[in-house]
């Protein structure tokens, strides 16, 4: 994806990952970077996937990419149990660059605590800390 | 800079920072300074201490070889582009060196039978913990079953690192030279994260590799096998089924064998290779080829996934410039011995080795140390105290072997005696070899009885 995005549906965490939660599905959410993030970081050469089941804390890092520049932590937006992830990323990486908010999720959890989301930013307040 | 910080001396600052109790509280108590033409004198003094291979008949090894290192070598490893660089993080500036790696890790990979290489490690003893580092990130257990046929200083440099990563090490004795299946078998459960062997092993035997990689991956009981890890003579592999042919996972060694002089023990450089499975837990880096924008051959740094410039704070391996210059020796000697070279020197090494067993244990009071196979080096025990007869020895010029249990601390190794043979040792040497350990082991009866 070439150009910036930071879709409105989605709730965004400063570290740059992306939370989205379906309103048919309040208890779920599914997580990935952000556009900013993936540009930052890069070509990504890997994913590696942490496994089902893993406990997620908001703000702590519950995976890693590695680009050809560099290894970088994913932070969880909100806490929560894995219940999937995107096991595409293992032959497919570079999705995670063509395609953020698609093909290129990371997992997706069951919410411990969904009033967490209140304190996550909207696309709007999320583009503002990136400095224009 | 004291006046930025606001201290008026670094006495001061020392003051202030150091707390009193580590503090040593009086002059360190170094000797005088020396002038320059003193110290030559004195460093020559030291030197002629040393004994060097060439001015005795070694028969040294137990891990460092004294193979014959031709002329090429030196001069290769002498220019310096080679000599000098740093990491090469450029490669539009860094072509030479990059190729030599992809080459190195290419001659490895042949060598050993497994698909990946890294661009080389330190050294074998580290080598070997490097391989159990990688075993605990790629299944989290804790224990690491090591053969007692592994060189003991890098079982000790292996306990180290494993006390650092939170794992225990478990030895398996042997039996008659080699590893005790059985205990090997027993040793394993379901917390063994990798099990790891030498071949040939520290006593010279050659193991069944086939049969104790089979018998690790079906001992312990875990929804996977343990790791296995076989510590190698690169030197062997002409003759010895290369470790990827016979279920071995991740291949480690000592590289000074391949065109590197023994130089006081180091530096030198470790190999380490590995099933593909494992290419993004190994330390160190990957050199790998590609084409420039012309299409045109061309090398760069392809993976480095543990280490510091691409980790940060995270860096699991630390191997950057490394062992470069000295495994680029190692891959100039696989280059200049060749495909059939390697083999020669290794049937050679085999047939004098077998010859040199046959005549020192066909004299009084020295047998064979075990009935196994050997290819390089074997082990005898003597009837009499190793570090006399040595000492007899050398008075003939002749450095038998490395006193065993000088070496492992083991108590089974008491009166045993390591002799490695190289291409350099001829059999006329080895004849003499024999003469003079007949006369020492017979004089030191005759000693010990008076």
């Amino acid at each position: 994806m070439a150009e910036a995005s930071y879709p409105d549906e989605l709730l965004y965490h400063p570290e740059h990952d992306w939370a989205r939660i379906d309103p048919a599905q309040p208890g779920e959410a599914t997580l990935g970077i952000t556009w900013y993030a993936q540009d930052a970081l890069g070509e990504v050469v890997f994913f590696e996937a942490p496994p089902v089941g893993l406990t997620l804390s908001k703000d702590e890092p519950y995976a890693e990419v590695e680009s050809v520049k560099a290894v970088s932590d994913v932070v969880a937006p909100l806490s929560g149990e894995i219940v999937a992830v995107n096991e595409a990323l293992a032959d497919d990486p570079q999705a995670i660059n063509e395609d953020p908010y698609g093909e290129g999720w990371l997992v997706r959890i069951a919410l411990s605590d969904p009033a967490e989301r209140d304190a996550l930013l909207d696309a709007q307040a999320y583009s503002a800390t990136l400095g224009g | 800079m004291l006046a930025a910080i606001g201290v008026g001396s670094v006495q001061e600052l020392f003051d202030r920072q150091v707390p009193a109790g580590v503090r040593l509280g009086r002059a360190l108590q170094l000797p005088d300074g020396m002038g320059e033409q003193d110290v030559y004198a004195h460093l020559r003094e030291l030197a002629a201490r040393n004994t060097s291979a060439e001015d005795e008949l070694s028969f040294l090894g137990a891990g460092m070889y004294d193979h014959y290192v031709p002329a090429l070598i030196d001069m290769l490893m002498e220019r310096s582009e080679f000599l000098t660089p740093y990491t090469p993080y450029q490669p539009e500036i860094s072509q030479g060196g990059l190729q030599v790696m992809f080459e190195y890790q290419t001659a490895i990979c042949e060598l050993t039978g497994l698909p990946v290489s890294n661009a080389s490690v330190y050294e074998g003893p580290s080598a070997l913990a490097a391989a159990g580092y990688l075993a605990k990130l790629h299944n989290g257990r804790g224990r690491l079953v090591v053969s007692a046929g592994l060189h003991p200083h890098a079982i000790e440099t292996l306990r180290t690192y494993a006390h650092g990563y939170g794992m225990s090490v478990v030895e398996v004795p042997l039996a008659d030279g080699v590893t005790d299946v059985d205990a090997w078998t027993d040793a394993i459960d379901a917390d063994t994260s990798a099990a790891m062997f030498a071949q040939p092993n520290f006593y010279g035997a050659v193991e069944d590799a086939g049969a104790l990689s089979a018998a690790a991956k079906g001992a312990g009981g875990a929804d996977s096998p343990p790791v296995i890890v076989a510590s190698v003579d690169p030197i062997t592999l002409g003759v010895l089924e290369p470790p990827g042919e016979c279920g071995v996972d991740v291949a480690v060694g000592e590289g000074q064998p391949l065109g590197n002089r023994l130089d006081f023990g180091g530096p030198s450089f470790g190999l380490f290779a590995a099933r593909e499975e494992y290419l993004r837990r190994m330390p160190g880096r990957i050199a790998g080829e590609t084409v420039d924008v012309d299409g045109r051959r061309g090398f760069v740094l392809t993976l480095q996934t543990r280490e510091q410039h691409i980790r940060r704070e995270k860096a699991t391996s630390n191997i950057c410039t490394s062992q470069a210059l000295n495994a680029l020796g190692g891959v100039v000697y696989l280059a200049w011995l060749g495909r059939r070279g390697i083999v020669e020197l290794g049937e050679l090494l085999l047939a004098r080795t077998h010859y040199a067993r046959e005549r020192l244990t066909a004299l009084d009071g020295v047998h064979a140390m075990h009935s196994q196979p050997v290819i390089r080096e074997f082990a005898v025990r003597l009837d009499v105290d190793v570090a006399a007869v040595k000492s007899r020895c050398a008075r003939g010029g002749v450095n038998p072997g490395v006193d065993i249990h000088a070496l492992s601390g083991r108590e089974e190794d008491r009166g045993g005696m390591l002799i490695a043979i190289t291409e350099q040792r001829t059999r006329a040497d080895i004849d003499r070899l024999a003469d003079v350990v007949g006369a020492a082991v017979a004089a030191e009866r005759q000693a010990v009885a008076a």
